[in-house]
């Protein structure tokens, strides 16, 4: 079953999740494949290799590992992605802890313009639209999505340090 | 910088200072400047010597102006702010023990929290930044794009579009939630409402869809638009297997 899983891992395209190989294993439980697939990781990632198991976004996925980046990027001939600006991180910090988020409130947060920094979240996908908030005007709620836990490599929400954690550290900043 | 931006009637004004202006908006703004000159001068964040910062502040304000930079609103908003607390700083507290309380709120009060806050949030970002750092050093396969590529796939039929539709009534009658007087939207909004979505994802499951439908009006005007993105080929339809669900793809035009 685990080097079935190993495979399966490999050929896909997202994180593979417990629930998604129920098909492949009839009668296992969500929690018994889910324990298999993090047993799975665990050996893959103990055997010396360029490769890694990771969890992310609530699944497992295949990747290389950091420390060859700088041969890979040789031999793929490319450079680091554009990375986000500060702007947009910050935009995208105050949605991910405050969400669902609205335009207004991230104005109140950030003491600027946040629209342009929103509208390049939306555009990489990062941050989504997730509703309208039931007040006067219905402003559109905004929140992080799936592909944001991917590209910061979160497995959920819950693995992103508390807002208190920060709190504590600006407290000592200033 | 091109030389076609001196050429460029408008720019004259702002040209010499075209570097600093995007500096400005793409990271900075009011908050970062006082947190800037808080940590500078070592300032203790629970008594901001609010004559001394103001003074520095409106200096960079000035500074600004004389380098043509297009100040936003928030920035002279702040400085009107950090006035208004200097004024009350200086006012007696006369009123004390009116409300009943033993100290009258310190008119500063608010804004060392905005910018605890701020602080809070600029932490939070440098944590996303370093994550984005070690993930931009991993790779994984390309995406496929598994669904334009499985040879699977089934276009879908206008009835498995009825069957479906007909399940996400049958499962909203089901679970026997109130209907809601949700707003009467039209089938027009609808459909501007999928683009949007569309915009932001590439692809949304047809149940999810729905999933915001709490009346059964909303879910057929829902289908309605749907339908006629179909007919206008903004839209297509896909399956992996009869039976499965339903996914909505841009059309190769709108993407």
């Amino acid at each position: 079953m685990l080097a079935v899983m190993e495979a399966i891992i490999y050929v896909a395209d997202e994180p593979v999740k417990p629930e998604q190989l129920q098909e492949v294993f009839p009668g296992e439980t969500k929690e018994s494949l889910e324990r298999a697939l993090r047993t799975t990781a665990e050996a893959f990632n103990e055997r010396p290799g360029g490769m890694a198991i990771r969890e992310v976004a609530g699944g497992f996925r295949m990747t290389t590992r950091p420390e060859y980046h700088e041969q890979i990027r040789e031999y793929l001939k490319t450079r680091p992605n554009a990375k986000l600006s500060m702007a947009s991180l910050e935009t995208l910090a105050v949605v991910a802890y405050k969400q669902p988020v609205t335009l207004a409130e991230i104005l109140a947060i950030r003491g600027k313009k946040s629209s342009s920094a929103l509208h390049t979240l939306l555009e990489k996908n990062l941050v989504a639209i997730v509703g309208r908030k039931q007040v006067v005007g219905r402003p559109i709620l905004y929140g992080t999505s799936r592909e944001f836990l991917i590209h910061f490599g979160l497995n959920s929400l819950k693995d992103l340090p508390t807002l208190e954690e920060f709190a504590q550290l600006a407290s000592e900043q200033l | 910088m091109g030389n076609d931006q001196d050429l460029s009637p408008d720019a004259g004004e702002t040209f010499e200072a075209t570097g600093v202006t995007i500096r400005l908006e793409a990271f900075e703004g009011p908050l970062d400047l006082l947190l800037h000159l808080i940590k500078r001068e070592e300032i203790d964040i629970w008594n901001i010597p609010i004559a001394h910062i103001t003074r520095q502040y409106l200096e960079y304000i000035q500074i600004m102006k004389d380098l043509n930079i297009n100040l936003a609103a928030e920035w002279l908003m702040m400085a009107s702010t950090l006035i208004y607390i200097k004024s009350r700083m200086l006012v007696p507290q006369e009123q004390k023990g009116e409300s009943g309380d033993e100290e009258a709120e310190d008119p500063r009060h608010e804004l060392v929290y905005q910018l605890l806050e701020h602080q809070k949030f600029k932490n939070a970002a440098e944590m996303l930044h370093t994550r984005e750092e070690v993930e931009g050093a991993v790779w994984n396969k390309p995406p496929a794009d598994a669904l334009e590529d499985a040879g699977e796939i089934v276009d879908v039929s206008l009835f498995d579009l009825l069957r479906a539709f007909h399940e996400v009534v049958r499962r909203f009658e089901e679970q026997q939630i109130l209907e809601v007087n949700q707003e009467e939207i039209t089938v027009e909004q609808m459909i501007q409402d999928i683009r949007k979505r569309l915009f932001v994802h590439d692809a949304i499951l047809f149940s999810a869809l729905f999933a915001e439908s709490r009346s059964k009006r909303r879910m057929i005007v829902t289908f309605l638009a749907l339908l006629e993105l179909v007919r206008l080929h903004e839209v297509r339809l896909r399956q992996k297997r009869t039976f499965e669900e339903i996914h909505i793809l841009k059309t190769k035009e709108t993407a």
